[in-house]
């Protein structure tokens, strides 16, 4: 007997986003779930942009660190080498020396560190704060000016510093990403305010805030793949937004991401350990329906593209 | 596709004679549909109803069990295509290739690593579950002498023989049919021959076909040969493929009560690439595989994998918890800080995580809150002024360090006075709301 295949299809649809002027990147836009290309239409691939910060990575874990060796010392030659060297698709900077744990950098210092590094490239930028949702505020709107009709991504916009972010965006012809707390109601609800303030649904993206392999990725899993269900079969334009996973810092923040053998002997070598790390988050919450991503190893980033050339 | 009661009631024999217990044969027919009686209670049942309805009330993915004894894994049995509807419920099998062209200390490295591959995290024992062992030589010789090895080698770890020979098969089958292998390579050409040994032998098998159409075919066929318990190759081996058949067969299991394809699937990962490989079995692991084939194992990647299958597995509802304990962090001497929070294992997690990124060495103790986060254990009773102060008495974290002071997360400040009053002697003092404060919390203490 033939087989029949139990083909479905739905309603509603990913809305598809574009940044970048001279080389855009272009995700979302797919009409089923994560590359269910048998289905449906499913006319881009996830995107994965390279993590870099505002002050040189003394935080992150010796792993990723010795990869930057050289050029993480300021972030323009930073941008530059990730994409001649690496060919990223897009720079995510991390405005992380804002923070007022950190070095507490002021918003004139963010502007100029967001306007060096626009000058320096050609691919798309994500322009992120530090997550202190009061400095950020302020952060961002010093970013957004500096990254006026540059067709950036600002973020992260959470339910206590939309108003501010969401307006930069407006004034500034810029595309946000906002970020609730793991939980599918919240997501909605935070997509909902700011397209109550006149923001266009279409150039929202959401992260529903990642997670790390073993630390609450079944967490991040689980509502992405609700947001996307609802996406889709209830047609829900407030849950139609690309999700974001913002698997770099996540995954090297794991004890399997920094632990030595000698002090995780179950664990085997560190380097493969820690790449795999990243690229085990990025495969799970690509395929839970994240269409951006942002990581940081070079090796982690290629086998996750390997991965989706062998799936699309 | 179950039935409703009245189909049920259309095959009984309507006597209402009472033997089941049940008053009427629709009585019994609804008790049937709900499934909480077993058809056996009724004596003069037809042939043909208890075929019918014996099909209509088998799982819609078969049980199949690879191996025998302590290490047995049970495939199969899944009810739900995504996890936050339902856990799913048997985790699927890791297995490592392993080929008859290997020497026999190639073929014995890999068996001491599968071995030794067992670990213990959040309180569960994982290991690579499998050995698939390959006739790559196509000598049915070779092929039954490394089987035999690996078994004498491993006698508990559940094996998968990979053979198109039935020759092959048989010899290798017999070998070690008490260990309930799972003879894997049915195809059209030498279908008859398979289902024969397997079911001389009493093995499941597995169906190797060239896409779904053909698998159809086969475990259509086989069953009729007489075999119950197989195990299912769509041919898909790219992701995209994997992709696609998998999906497929789960979708048309529980959705559309296909038969045919109510078995578990085996998925094959082997790549040159072995990061590439690790990405491939992660697809297997959250689409859908109950095996999944690979070319090696080492810990970095095992551990990854492990990670992720427990990740999928775990049921959405009960979140994962830490033990209850005073957990070190860091070397912390006796004047180290002493912290608390919930045994939530996402908060332990990240409040751990923060702490051992602050590089200050602490004390943490975790409450057991049955798996609430800080607030919500606080909102519960469970993360209350009265446990806290018993957990720290019965601890016996006193003889342990040098002062008397507990810091307790800033969402439960409001706790602060009833702990002092409970614990006498006591200092509490509030830390920050969020555990992305510690580090700088910690930092200030030290300075």
């Amino acid at each position: 007997m033939a087989f029949t295949a139990p083909n479905e299809t739905f309603g509603g649809k990913v809305f598809q986003i574009d940044a970048g002027i001279d080389k855009k990147i272009v995700f979302g836009g797919e009409d089923v779930l994560p590359f269910h290309l048998f289905e449906g239409n499913v006319p881009n691939r996830p995107v994965v942009a390279y993590e870099i910060q505002d002050v040189p990575p003394e935080d992150w874990p010796e792993t990723i660190k010795k990869v930057y060796e050289g050029v993480s010392g300021d972030p323009v030659t930073w941008a530059k080498y990730c994409q001649d060297k690496l060919n990223a698709k897009a720079i995510a900077l991390r405005l992380i020396g804002t923070h007022p744990d950190r070095q507490n950098r002021s918003p004139e210092d963010a502007a100029k560190t967001v306007k060096d590094v626009l000058a320096a490239i050609s691919i798309p930028l994500i322009i992120l704060g530090s997550n202190h949702v009061e400095k950020d505020a302020a952060i961002l709107l010093a970013a957004a000016e500096a990254a006026k009709d540059k067709n950036c991504f600002l973020g992260k916009a959470q339910e206590e510093n939309y108003k501010t972010i969401a307006a930069a965006c407006m004034a500034n012809n810029l595309k946000l990403i906002a970020m609730s707390q793991l939980d599918i109601n919240l997501s909605k609800q935070l997509n909902i305010l700011i397209t109550q303030m006149g923001f266009e649904k279409e150039n929202l993206v959401t992260d529903p805030m990642c997670s790390g392999l073993g630390y609450g990725l079944d967490y991040t899993y689980s509502v992405m793949e609700r947001i996307r269900l609802a996406a889709l079969t209830q047609n829900d334009a407030t849950m139609q937004m690309p999700m974001l996973a913002d698997v770099g810092m996540n995954a090297w923040k794991a004890k399997e991401a920094i632990a030595t053998e000698a002090e995780l002997p179950i664990g085997g070598v560190l380097e493969q350990r820690a790449i795999a790390w990243e690229a085990v988050t990025a495969t799970a919450l690509m395929i839970a329906g994240s269409e951006i991503l942002i990581m940081r190893h070079p090796e982690a980033v290629k086998a996750v593209e390997k991965f989706i050339d062998e799936l699309m | 596709m179950a039935l409703s009661g009245v189909q049920i009631f259309k095959l009984l024999p309507k006597t209402n004679c009472k033997k089941c217990g049940h008053p009427t044969c629709l009585a019994f027919a609804m008790k049937l549909a709900q499934r909480q009686v077993s058809l056996d209670l009724c004596p003069d049942v037809s042939e043909e109803a208890k075929k019918v309805l014996g099909e209509a009330s088998a799982p819609p993915i078969r049980s199949v069990t690879l191996g025998a004894g302590d290490k047995a894994v049970k495939m199969g049995e899944e009810t739900v295509l995504f996890r936050h509807d339902k856990t799913f419920v048997n985790q699927c099998a890791f297995a490592v290739e392993v080929k008859d062209t290997m020497s026999a200390d190639e073929i014995n490295a890999v068996v001491d690593q599968v071995l030794g591959s067992e670990i213990e995290r959040v309180g569960q024992k994982l290991r690579i579950d499998a050995i698939f062992v390959s006739n790559a030589s196509g000598d049915a010789g070779k092929f039954e002498a490394a089987v035999k090895a690996i078994a004498a080698k491993a006698p508990e770890v559940p094996l998968i023989l990979s053979t198109t020979n039935p020759a092959a098969a048989e010899a290798s089958v017999k070998a070690v049919a008490a260990n309930k292998p799972l003879l894997y390579g049915a195809n059209k050409s030498n279908v008859d021959a398979m289902a024969s040994v397997a079911k001389t032998h009493k093995v499941s098998l597995g169906v190797a076909a060239e896409d779904l159409d053909g698998l159809t075919e086969l475990t259509d066929k086989i069953k009729e040969l007489g075999v119950e318990d197989m195990v299912l190759d769509s041919g898909a081996r790219t992701a995209k493929e994997i992709m696609r058949d998998n999906t497929y067969i789960r979708r048309a299991a529980l959705k559309k009560g296909n038969k045919s394809v109510g078995y578990p699937v085996i998925t094959f990962a082997q790549r040159d690439d072995v990061m590439l490989e690790t990405l491939i079995a992660s697809l297997g692991v959250m689409k859908y595989a109950s095996i999944i084939v690979m070319s090696s194992i080492d810990r970095w990647k095992s551990l990854a994998l492990f990670t992720l299958r427990q990740n999928i597995y775990t049921n959405p509802q009960v979140p994962l918890q830490v033990k209850q304990d005073i957990y070190k962090l860091g070397t912390p001497t006796s004047d180290a800080p002493l912290l608390i929070t919930s045994n939530f294992s996402l908060t332990y997690f990240i409040v751990s995580g923060e702490i051992e990124g602050s590089k200050v060495p602490v004390r943490l103790a975790v409450l057991d809150t049955e798996g609430l986060s800080v607030l919500t254990g606080w909102a519960a009773g469970k993360f209350t002024a009265a446990k806290i102060a018993q957990f720290i008495q019965e601890s016996g974290i006193e003889k342990e360090i040098s002062h008397k002071e507990l810091i307790i997360p800033g969402y439960v400040a409001i706790l602060s006075g009833s702990i002092e009053d409970k614990l006498p002697g006591w200092k509490i003092t509030v830390g920050p709301r969020e555990a992305n404060g510690l580090p700088a919390f910690l930092k200030a203490r030290t300075n």
